[in-house]
């Protein structure tokens, strides 16, 4: 399951081991996979809340007078846009349009921003910004080992935060960030969950990531929070129909081909890096609409993985991006790019070659799974 | 974890009963079935047919992975266990009990099936 290389380790491994967890290498870091039944903690995060390390995401500190006038030429949104204390999410392009990343970017302040990566592209993340900087009146900083990040999400997930801090949680929006302090240790608290239910990302020291957990522990005790691992954060995001990079996302891809063109802002001023390719493939996919991404749910119980064929009719149409069993919908399910003929919701005929079978599955619209509000 | 001493084990990590008229039981070790994680789908052989020790003769699904499932030893198979088609999870909550997988009245065995102290040495290393 693990390679052999060097793999780094959170501020919380030691702690992660002592509970119990299955680690697995992802993108060269330790992380817990699961402490349990990622099922159990999947309808945890879903009916009461979830405790999560992800310090393996990449941070990177964007400041300066022309901070963001260098993010808004580096990435495809526009980021000069972004108020201070609100998040967006966007993307960082190739000249030729293919997606290297998506990103979270935090307008801090006026002129500090903190550009947040996934872990298996920071480096190239980071690359990318430091080359892009050249002639800015800013400064591209390496904050990866300035960070642990713990994210509590789940329906219970404010009344346990609001226990511990006196940060005006109410008035923190579904994309924003705001500094505080939460168990007695500063943090800047944010609110950008990638579960689909409501939920808060904690950046702190890592010196304070040991004490934060256990103070998230303790105040979650009476209401079922449990440690989660990778596994069940992967069948809640494709539950709520997220693109995960690797997977629905890749340098082979522009924002167009994904569906997700409109996290490229042509109006913005000046201009950015992949502007001319984006242009075309904006106007390929409309004359020439490409593969949609689509739900598929199984009408079977055997399981859709990355890479399985997409069939109608004896054809292939398209490709599963990610597959999984889902435990709110008690089905597999999956993502798959297919063929525009075959992507409306109901399409008859369709299925997926799971290892010389076809088994039959319905196309659905995402996501597959939306929290009552 | 401790593994049942009554049962012989194989390096695919499944387990094996003693005959009883020439029938024994098939599973996966409590092992294999932590590693694989919840169990969400099984796809057993099916009565009457033959088995080769060592050959695939299923598939355990699991949320992250498919696993194919060996047969330890050689021979028809002459009972599947529809509870835990039904309900998969059998495979973790009881995977030396209730989550067995399939029986099978043995022609051939091969020669190195593991004691549990040679299984637990060998799933611990």
């Amino acid at each position: 399951m693990s390679s052999t290389g060097e793999l780094r380790h959170t501020a919380l491994d030691a702690l992660h081991r002592s509970l119990g967890a299955t680690m697995t290498d992802f993108a060269g870091w330790d992380m817990p996979l699961r402490y349990g039944s990622e099922r159990d903690e999947h309808i945890a995060v879903r009916t009461k809340a979830g405790l999560f390390d992800l310090s393996h995401m990449g941070e990177i500190t964007v400041t300066g007078p022309q901070a963001a006038t260098l993010l808004d030429f580096a990435l495809v949104g526009n980021i000069g846009g972004v108020k201070p204390g609100r998040a967006r999410y966007t993307m960082i392009c190739r000249p030729d349009g293919g997606i290297l990343d998506d990103l979270i970017v935090y307008r801090l302040g006026e002129t500090e921003y903190m550009v947040v990566a996934n872990a298996s592209n920071a480096q190239v993340v980071l690359d990318a910004l430091t080359e892009r900087a050249a002639g800015f009146d800013a400064e591209v900083r390496d904050d990866r080992d300035a960070y642990a990040l713990i994210a509590v999400q789940g329906p219970e997930s404010p009344g346990i935060l609001k226990s511990l801090t006196d940060a005006d949680l109410d008035g923190l929006k579904y994309y924003a960030g705001l500094p505080g302090t939460v168990a007695g240790v500063p943090a800047l608290i944010a609110r950008t969950g990638y579960t689909g239910e409501d939920g808060f990302e904690l950046f702190v020291k890592p010196e304070h990531a040991v004490e934060l957990w256990q103070g998230l522990t303790k105040a979650g005790e009476g209401v079922g929070l449990v440690p989660c691992g990778l596994s069940c954060r992967d069948t809640l995001r494709l539950e709520a129909g997220m693109p995960l990079y690797g997977h629905e996302l890749s340098t082979s891809l522009t924002p167009f081909d994904a569906g997700l063109g409109r996290v490229v802002k042509f109006e913005k001023e000046g201009d950015f890096v992949g502007r001319e390719a984006l242009r075309e493939a904006a106007a390929r996919a409309e004359q020439n609409p490409p593969r949609v991404l689509v739900g598929l749910v199984a009408e079977g119980r055997r399981v859709p993985r990355a890479g399985y064929a997409v069939v109608a009719g004896g054809e292939v149409i398209g490709e599963v991006t990610s597959g999984a069993p889902s435990p709110t919908l008690g089905k597999p399910i999956a993502m798959a790019y297919v063929d525009a003929t075959h992507a409306t919701p109901g399409s008859a005929g369709v299925g997926v070659d799971i290892r010389g079978s076809h088994e039959p599955y319905e196309v659905v619209a995402l996501p597959f799974y939306k929290r009552q509000k | 974890m401790s593994n049942p001493k009554e049962l012989r084990y194989s390096k695919e990590h499944e387990w094996l009963s003693a005959a009883e008229d020439g029938v024994s039981t098939v599973g996966i070790t409590e092992h294999a079935a932590n590693a694989l994680g919840d169990v969400v789908f099984v796809q057993l052989p099916e009565v009457g047919d033959s088995v080769s020790a060592g050959e695939t003769c299923g598939e355990l699904e699991s949320t992250k992975s498919v696993s194919d499932l060996y047969s330890p030893v050689s021979g028809e198979v002459t009972e599947v266990n529809e509870d835990v088609v039904n309900d998969p999870s059998l495979v973790n909550s009881a995977p030396f009990e209730g989550g067995w997988l399939f029986k099978v009245r043995i022609s051939d065995e091969p020669a190195d099936l593991l004691s549990a102290d040679e299984y637990t040495a060998f799933s611990a290393g």
